[in-house]
């Protein structure tokens, strides 16, 4: 035990007095979720499009008026014709084209039906596809005013409510996957490196040949890291309650200790890597390159993971990340409590065990 | 001349000799992009609704039978209660519910007007605006066709109606792949080229070797170069890995010229490798280089279009995707992709990329010292 502890110490000290390491450590987590937490949003603002007015009368006027002033468009051009539509979508200038045909408002006074045409750029489909939705909205706003002289019988009135998240605040969705994105990797990263370095610099040796058995080793090059990202989470939420605004409707202490496991089998798996790597570029290579993008993509934060193919569902199951936002949307957003969130606990617990126990089987005692 | 010859014989061969790496630099992005563009799916077409139906009504079972009917929506079940339908909202097992009031059926043949309540949960945003708003257009449409019923014809003068006709271009199928594929080919260029050149001055100065290059005679601009034009090679290399997986796997083929994407990206690679290679010259060690690295490249990614599209950040958030070169690559890619976007819609991005690529290399050459 007492060999334990002077080995954390000087491991600790490691950390501690490497500054510029310990600045990068501490710093950068906090402003990934500042900036994150603020600019990443679905909402869509100010999309700039094309109107292409052929009937310059009363009706298409006033839909025009609409359109500028919603929030969600910016008229970029009226133009004369629609040859210059496909050469500004070429160009990225708009994402939207909205063409009125000649005498619009005759036809739907004499007609009673009229047409506009509206040409999204489903490049980016989803976009697209709201963009369609927000001003198909307006319109119909348009024409029920212009009905509302003579109101029909037999209405059906959906009144909506959202939950959990009245103002549809993007931050309730994201911060909790960015607390994830950036604990998982900040954490797979610190101990990724710390015993490829030991190897690569020709110190490991002096561990070997040491009476300390390999899970001290383990244990004491852990602790110093998991006291530093437990400082790191505390700070990190209290920048997401005070400063992002993000409720904890649960319990605090129940938010805390879910993350504290979820640290450490962040760490248990950078470990890991660490024991099964022999150079510092390979491990990072693995645990940056091979595991932002994944990380980001499995969550579940970006994309729901219900729509995947259900082979990448199963592989979804395996990082821990999607774990973890789960447990923290359920618990801050929602206000769950322990029994809706033990199914997660236990997995993450499981995938812990599983790293410790595979870090313990390769750690080579021998020199290769 | 000779200089950057050897200097460059010097790192191809460190390339060569380190398999592991190489095998790890070309094999990752080949197999992330096989897989994550079907992860990456956001068409949103599972979302599940529960019905509270406390009224029993055949109206009310008309309607129901609307909304397991019409495709855009999943009926999860149906509940007795409000209480049991919000459970399955927290357990995340449904995302809407409808609300269907006891005497609906009775009071809307009655003529007065009707509410039916909806609550979606919200956490997600796009999914609850895009449920409600599926769901509100199957009411609409059950509304109509109940009025039609109800109402003797003849006694209201038609209404006017504006139809909306809606033109996809360029992805008529609104295929979500097709958006993804090029995002993603280009955030992987730019993780093996930016992680690469991180890593790269400083491993030299961590083993020591850096020494040995700084007691020769070799100028500053043809260290920074024998180390850039090595990695240029492999960023290359790896593009065109991913731009044949694009067309063999997912049939995505360039409907601009291939010479205009090529041009775009041999501009594009030395700014990002002077990125990192400005970023390798601060570092003490790998790690940290790593570490800011991870920084910049989260802020990359996430900030450069392509999971969410930049016309929502606030102003301050598009300033930084101004100055961030992923953001360019992206845009490019899918605008020569997905568009055909000719040399001349690119040119505004590509005089960016080069400003870029001078002024990144020439700090990292101006930040090298040959003394400690």
């Amino acid at each position: 035990m007492k060999q334990l502890i002077t080995f954390i110490k000087k491991e600790a000290t490691h950390v501690l007095r490497d500054r510029r390491t310990l600045f990068i450590l501490f710093g950068m987590p906090l402003v990934q979720v500042l900036i994150f937490g603020f600019a990443l949003t679905n909402e869509i603002s100010n999309t700039r499009l094309i109107v292409v007015d052929h009937a310059h009368d009363a009706a298409s006027q006033q839909l025009i008026t609409r359109i500028a002033a919603s929030r969600y468009f910016d008229i970029e051009a009226q133009a004369a014709d629609e040859a210059h539509i496909e050469a500004a979508f070429r160009a990225g200038k708009i994402r939207m084209a909205v063409v009125f045909p000649a005498g619009f408002h005759r036809q739907l006074l004499q007609q009673h039906h009229a047409q506009v045409q509206v040409i999204a750029d489903a490049s980016d489909p989803n976009t697209a596809s709201l963009l369609t939705t927000y001003l198909s909205a307006i319109i119909r706003d348009y024409q029920s005013e212009l009905n509302a002289a003579s109101p029909l019988p037999y209405s059906i009135v959906p009144v909506t409510r959202m939950l959990y998240n009245p103002q549809l605040k993007a931050a309730h969705n994201f911060v909790p996957g960015v607390m994830a994105l950036v604990l998982m990797l900040v954490c797979v990263m610190m101990t990724a490196v710390s015993i490829v370095r030991e190897k690569e610099t020709g110190t490991m040796e002096v561990l070997l040949v040491s009476p300390l058995r390999p899970v001290w080793i383990i244990l004491a090059k852990a602790i110093p890291y998991l006291a530093l990202s437990l400082l790191n989470l505390a700070t990190i939420l209290l920048l997401s309650v005070l400063v992002l605004d993000l409720p904890v409707r649960g319990s605090l202490l129940l938010l805390f200790a879910e993350s504290t496991l979820f640290i450490i089998t962040c760490l248990t798996f950078g470990i890991f890597i660490s024991i099964k790597t022999s150079t510092q570029q390979v491990a990072m290579l693995i645990s940056l390159m091979g595991m932002l993008l994944p990380t980001l993509l499995f969550s579940g934060f970006m994309f729901p993971v219900e729509n995947m193919p259900v082979p990448l569902q199963v592989i979804s199951n395996i990082v821990p990340a999607k774990w973890f936002y789960s447990i923290a949307k359920s618990i801050m957003i929602k206000g769950l409590g322990f029994g809706a969130v033990w199914k997660e606990t236990c997995v993450l617990a499981g995938i812990t065990l599983f790293f410790f126990i595979m870090s313990l089987k390769s750690f080579k005692i021998r020199l290769a | 001349m000779n200089t950057i010859r050897f200097l460059l014989q010097k790192e191809f061969r460190q390339i060569f000799r380190n398999r592991s790496i190489l095998v790890l630099i070309l094999v990752m992005p080949v197999i992330q992009l096989i897989i994550l563009p079907l992860a990456a799916d956001y068409e949103i077409k599972n979302i599940s609704c529960v019905v509270v139906d406390r009224d029993h009504s055949p109206y009310a079972q008309q309607l129901i039978s609307r909304i397991s009917g019409s495709g855009y929506l999943r009926l999860q079940a149906t509940s007795p209660s409000f209480d049991e339908a919000f459970r399955l909202i927290g357990s995340d097992r449904a995302d809407i519910i409808l609300d269907i009031p006891p005497g609906f059926g009775r009071n809307l043949i009655r003529g007065a007007e009707q509410q039916l309540y909806i609550a979606a949960n919200a956490i997600n945003g796009t999914k609850a605006s895009l449920g409600t708003a599926y769901l509100s257009a199957i009411i609409r449409e059950y509304n109509s066709d109940i009025r039609m019923q109800l109402i003797q014809p003849g006694r209201y003068p038609p209404l006017p109606a504006i139809d909306i006709a809606v033109t996809n271009r360029f992805n008529p199928l609104l295929n979500y792949r097709a958006f993804m594929v090029p995002g993603i080919l280009a955030i992987l260029v730019t993780m093996v080229g930016g992680f690469l050149s991180a890593l790269n001055i400083v491993k030299e100065k961590e083993a020591g070797t850096i020494e040995q290059i700084n007691v020769t005679p070799i100028k500053k601009h043809h260290f920074i170069l024998g180390k850039l034009i090595p990695f240029w090679v492999l960023g290359m290399v790896v593009f065109t890995l991913g731009l044949t997986i694009a067309w063999l796997v997912y049939g995505i083929l360039p409907r601009g010229s291939l010479l205009v994407l090529y041009g775009f990206i041999a501009v594009y690679l030395p700014a990002v490798l002077g990125f990192g290679l400005l970023v390798s010259t601060y570092s003490e060690t790998q790690q940290q280089a790593m570490f800011v690295m991870f920084f910049f490249m989260s802020v990359f990614i996430l900030l450069g279009g392509l999971f969410t599209p930049v016309d929502g950040m606030p102003v301050w958030a598009r300033a930084i995707v101004r100055l961030n070169p992923v953001s360019y690559l992206v845009a490019v890619m899918r605008m020569v992709i997905l568009k055909g976007s000719g040399i001349r819609d690119i040119l505004p991005h590509m005089g960016i990329i080069l400003l870029f690529a001078l002024c990144l290399n020439g700090w990292a050459i101006w930040n090298y010292r040959k003394t400690s």
